[in-house]
């Protein structure tokens, strides 16, 4: 089980950053290359796995623990948003998983694209979304993502590449495809990464969707968030198979810890460099998520508080940057924690804004049901009758 | 799409809450009229803007040409060019009108199976690969959940994607991608994203294919938000009605039928493009409204010889528009002959009949001489047995009887 290895990553820490004494910068230099090795060796399937060492800068450390910080804060402020029952419906939170969202986000563009599955709130915040319109939106107000009319599990941002927000399990994947044979079509060479989690990947439409990319070399990466269990059955009663970055045979697969924020973009750096000359690969994110599958779920029934609070402990994402940017000089223990309470204090603002924001008229229950304009210029063979472009 | 929220008598203001009676005005059928005596009433349309108007035109300068196409069933199509047109077959027409906007669009592209290197299970695609390449004219594997899924994919980044389905009951293993993702997400996206995706394919019931593959599936999905459904029965409807579903911003499902795909007839040479919401006025005449769409056209129009023999003079409409149905040429076509006979293929329960007597019924009911007759397929799975299938579906003399008795 992925606790028992981890146990070794504090061990592995000390010693390295003793080591790495030639790039020891100091914290004015922001642009200045640190070399962290990443906490475990990544597995591979049927491809050479990419190197240990991952380059780093300040900035970029600095900038993970900031955007961490505040999807965390945002999924703990939701939780209490939810109970105080101004979000309704499925709420599905990513806290402790938040390394792959930013690790993610490090190696790619805005011009890559994303899609994930229900657990989007964060992703959709690490392509470029604001506080404001994650909290409208949960609160289904006009001014949210969707304009109140998606929910929790429908946040988009087209954009910044970001295909959303899908509530049937699995259903993202295909669209995935999709996504990527479009940037095959038209040549752009960019990459899409199809998130989905270890409960969807027994599903068949993303065997169906594998097979597809493989045979037309689509520049798809299929990234399973591996948190162990999907909904409420652990990984093992699910999958006869839970190696999941195997389960491609023919596609290559990689599997990275996926709370180290560093690993994750290495391997998203090593995936696109690879989806764009092969064709798909599959990343499996070993991850895991405090809360349960949604608010409905307490998440103790399944599995003990102590794994729970062990993992807190051992493999807690921004943990492990902050023991980084202690280590390396980058900041103060005094700064992170001004940080986190300037986090706090910005999802707060938000969420008293997005209280204040009004609901959505009456009449938007109909708009974008079409898109406006059935559009369509109609003509006779001999054009002389008008025939009008229908509203 | 025109939302109409009706305000009988006083105008209501569109803001307010109490304007929102929930018997009579949602309504998603476009151009809803009604009977002079009603007074007037608001159509609000999708960007919000009020306008007003007595028969849902909205006082717009171009006026709408309602009957599309006034021939009969057996001459050639009424058009005043010099040109003579070319004959061809249905699916050739789907072709050619698939290649044109091809040509016309370089975001076209064509995915299913069979469609490439095989040239489609019915021709339809026949030589579209070796022209526009293997990419374009992709041939997928069997799987059609991914496949579809993987077009609405596609067509959320721009491209305009024609998925065929080898047969539309296939398509019954994407009804989570057509409902969910090909309807819902312009809406749930709060308009990001289009879908300007065309699903097509044959269905219906053929010779003794058996019952998967007898499949109407315009039953199923007529109540999915967001697509738009229309049916072809002739070579001129089937490639106006394709080139206009490729180029609508809106996803559209084509609804082919196994049986049609050889019937002949000549084309206009020059280019022409239908209109998704009408319906087509095969045969005017003034005793009673039978509104088909189209397999059933044919049944329908076999039966109007006897019928007019027999002395009656029935006015054929081809529906053509399944989802939304184009209310306005029916309404006219009720207010003038007062009875209204459904011929359709779907089963009796939840088909397209069903939807449309309750849509008649709703909105015309004052005008209705006698109930609606609907007649619809049996509720039985399709037998292989020649003469139990030709039991299921509808014949011509039942059509004929039951305009002798709504006509008593």
């Amino acid at each position: 089980m992925a606790l028992s290895t981890n146990r070794t990553v504090n061990q592995l820490l000390k010693p390295l950053t003793a080591a790495i004494s030639a790039t020891r910068c100091l914290s004015s230099d922001s642009t200045s290359i640190i070399t962290v090795e990443s906490s475990l060796p990544f597995t591979s399937h049927k491809i050479d796995p990419p190197s240990r060492a991952v380059e780093t800068s300040p900035n970029e450390l600095m900038t993970f623990f900031k955007d961490m910080a505040e999807m965390r804060r945002m999924e703990i402020a939701a939780d209490s948003l939810y109970k105080a029952k101004l979000i309704r419906g499925f709420c599905h939170l990513y806290d402790g998983q938040e390394a792959v969202a930013v690790g993610m986000e490090a190696a790619i563009t805005k011009k890559d694209c994303i899609i994930t599955a229900y657990r989007d709130h964060c992703i959709y915040l690490a392509r470029g979304g604001g506080l404001y319109e994650s909290f409208a939106e949960l609160m289904g107000r006009k001014d949210g993502c969707s304009k109140g009319k998606g929910g929790s599990m429908h946040f988009y941002k087209k954009e910044s590449g970001f295909y959303g927000g899908h509530g049937i399990v699995g259903a993202q994947v295909p669209l995935g495809i999709g996504l990527s044979f479009a940037q095959k079509y038209s040549k752009e060479e960019h990459v899409t990464f199809a998130m989905y989690g270890d409960g969807a990947a027994n599903q068949g439409q993303l065997f169906e969707g594998l097979n597809m990319a493989a045979l037309w070399d689509l520049p798809a990466i299929l990234v399973c968030e591996n948190n162990h269990y999907g909904m409420g059955t652990a990984e093992w009663r699910a999958a006869k198979s839970p190696a999941y970055y195997k389960r491609g045979d023919y596609v290559p697969g990689l599997k990275v810890d996926g709370m180290d924020a560093l690993a994750v973009k290495q391997a998203c750096k090593f995936a696109k460099e690879h989806a764009l000359k092969n064709g798909p690969i599959i990343l499996e994110m070993d991850t895991y998520r405090y809360h349960g599958h949604s608010m409905s779920d307490p998440g103790s029934t399944y599995r003990t508080r102590d794994e729970i609070s062990g993992v807190r402990q051992e493999r807690d994402p921004i943990e492990r940057i902050r023991k980084l940017i202690l280590a390396h000089d980058v900041a103060t223990e005094k700064e992170l924690k001004d940080i986190e309470k300037e986090k706090r204090k910005v999802v707060d603002e938000a969420i008293a804004k997005a209280k204040e924001s009004p609901m959505p008229d009456p009449s938007d229950l109909f708009t974008n049901v079409y898109v406006k304009g059935f559009g369509v210029e109609v003509f006779g063979p001999d054009r002389k009758e008008v025939r009008a472009t229908l509203p | 799409m025109a939302a109409i929220i009706q305000g009988i008598g006083t105008a209501t203001a569109l803001n307010s809450t109490n304007s929102l009676d929930t018997n009579k005005t949602l309504f998603a059928n476009s151009r809803r009229s009604l009977s002079d005596r009603k007074g007037r009433f608001f159509m609000v349309r999708s960007d919000g803007c009020l306008s007003y108007g007595l028969n849902g035109h909205g006082g717009r300068a171009e006026k709408l040409i309602t009957n599309a196409v006034a021939a009969k069933e057996d001459t050639a199509v009424a058009y005043t060019s010099s040109k003579p047109g070319h004959e061809l077959l249905l699916f050739e027409a789907l072709r050619e009108g698939l290649e044109e906007e091809m040509d016309r669009d370089p975001t076209v592209c064509v995915m299913g199976e069979d469609v490439g290197h095989y040239g489609g299970s019915y021709k339809v695609t026949k030589g579209l690969a070796p022209k526009y390449g293997d990419l374009r004219v992709l041939d997928t594997p069997i799987a059609e959940n991914s496949f579809t899924g993987m077009g609405i994919g596609a067509a959320m980044t721009g491209l305009r994607p024609v998925v065929e389905g080898m047969n539309m009951g296939f398509l019954l293993l994407a009804f989570n991608q057509i409902s969910n993702n090909c309807g819902m997400l312009h809406y749930t996206s709060g308009g990001q994203f289009k879908i300007p995706i065309v699903i097509r394919g044959p269905g219906g019931v053929g010779r003794q294919l058996g019952a998967e593959h007898s499949q109407r599936l315009e039953s199923y999905f007529q109540s999915i938000p967001g697509i738009q459904m229309v049916a072809c029965s002739t070579p001129y409807n089937a490639k106006g009605l394709m080139k206009a579903a490729i180029r609508s911003d809106n996803p559209v499902i084509l609804f082919e039928h196994v049986l049609l795909y050889n019937l002949k007839e000549r084309i206009p040479d020059e280019e022409y493009v239908l209109n998704l919401e009408e319906a087509e006025m095969v045969r005017p005449g003034e005793h009673v409204t039978i509104l088909t769409y189209s397999r059933m056209r044919y049944h329908v129009m076999q039966a109007a010889k006897t019928l007019v023999n027999k002395g009656y003079d029935p006015e054929v409409i081809d529906i053509r528009s399944l989802k939304p149905f184009d209310l306005y040429t029916i309404r006219n076509s009720v207010k003038k002959t007062h009875r209204v006979l459904i011929v359709e293929e779907c089963m009796r329960t939840g088909g397209i009949g069903a939807s449309l007597t309750a849509a008649i019924t709703e909105n015309f009911h004052d005008y209705l001489d006698a109930p609606i007759v609907c007649l619809s397929s049996q509720d039985v799975p399709t037998p292989y047995a020649g003469t139990l299938e030709n039991w299921t579906v509808v014949q011509p003399p039942q059509i004929v009887t039951a305009v002798d008795q709504l006509c008593q």
